[in-house]
């Protein structure tokens, strides 16, 4: 890809970024959605957000992990628990980043 | 005291700044290792830092690169940022109720800015889908922290590119945030089922081209909720 067309698709992408978050908040009228759609779409944010984390988690280049012995699992294990104890994001972050790299460093998982 | 003036010194816009506060960390760490890849992917620093600033969207940042990188056809560029977005148009079904009533102007820019994490906090600090006025300067007050940690993040990633080592996995940050996030969404069998299925399917459909995943993941999940709604015995009036 040279230069312009590396600008053609940022271009793109900005507009990619406001139309999906724009969706149904830019169109000035409703725009029709089935009621059990309405109702189930309570459940899309959540779906949405593990579809995010989870391939994070479990998976390397496109690949399911085989061993457990892997820092994220115990990382994101240990920022659950502290979650749900202490209900901080701050230490909930240094907590799950600081057990995957002392894995990760010190037994190279 | 001009409208400006008057926002940034509403206390909502200090709450604001102040609950998005305990995820900057994240968002910064996040921001920084999506500066890093993009620089390491080979894209040219300058474009790599407009990218950053004007598209604002980590997820596809993060999976285009390579794509940009390799000389993918621009189609396959956009079609994959679409599908990593489209949870995006679903947040904003649940947005409208509260931004419907504004200008097409001022709907466009919040639009713009809301992401994930400003979605979460936004939907905790008010379930009540009306609006209202303090929720203008609250999303704002969220915006500057949420949107700052992340560009600070990613310039100092793309200036350091290749100084800092991929193997560290500071990236895992950003998702230790996102799962903290996700916890403090789930409250009882009726939203950890479709959390579990959503991530499940996005695992096992990773394969699709173009992260189609994504989109297989919402519909499971929504699928998944809407069945535990239909089929779930009326609550005993006790229950909390």
């Amino acid at each position: 890809m040279n230069d312009w067309q590396t600008l053609l698709t940022i271009a793109g992408m900005v507009l990619i970024t406001l139309l999906t978050r724009g969706f149904f908040i830019l169109p000035s009228r409703e725009l029709p959605l089935p009621d059990w759609l309405r109702e189930g779409l309570r459940y899309a944010p959540i779906g949405a957000l593990a579809a995010v984390i989870a391939p994070e988690l479990v998976m390397n280049q496109g690949q399911l992990i085989t061993s457990w012995a892997d820092a994220r699992l115990f990382g994101a294990a240990a920022a659950v628990v502290w979650y749900v104890w202490r209900r901080d994001m701050l230490s909930t972050i240094i907590v799950g980043t600081g057990v995957m790299l002392m894995l990760r460093l010190g037994l190279g998982w | 005291m001009s409208p400006w003036q008057a926002l940034i010194r509403h206390a909502e816009y200090r709450r604001g700044a102040r609950e998005m506060g305990g995820v900057a960390l994240g968002l910064g760490a996040w921001g920084l290792v999506t500066g890093v890849a993009m620089v390491q992917s080979g894209m040219d620093p300058w474009l790599a830092a407009l990218m950053s600033v004007t598209v604002f969207s980590g997820t596809a940042q993060l999976a285009v690169a390579p794509l940009i990188a390799s000389g993918a056809p621009i189609w396959v560029v956009w079609a994959t940022a679409i599908c990593l977005n489209l949870r995006f148009a679903v947040f904003s079904a649940l947005w409208r109720p509260y931004l419907a009533h504004l200008p097409l102007g001022r709907r466009a820019r919040m639009a713009f800015f809301a992401a994930d994490l400003n979605y979460v906090l936004f939907m905790q600090r008010f379930p009540e889908p009306r609006p209202s006025p303090e929720q203008i300067p609250y999303f704002w007050g969220g915006v500057l922290v949420n949107a700052g940690s992340w560009h600070l993040g990613s310039l100092l990633g793309i200036a350091l590119g290749h100084h800092i080592p991929a193997q560290w996995g500071l990236g895992f940050a950003g998702t230790v945030a996102l799962l903290a996030m996700t916890c403090s969404l789930l409250s009882d069998r009726s939203t950890w089922l479709p959390a579990l299925v959503g991530g499940s399917a996005a695992v096992a459909a990773f394969a699709l081209p173009l992260r189609l995943n994504m989109l297989v993941a919402i519909a499971a999940a929504v699928v998944v909720g809407a069945v535990i709604d239909r089929t779930r015995p009326p609550r005993p009036a006790s229950a909390p």
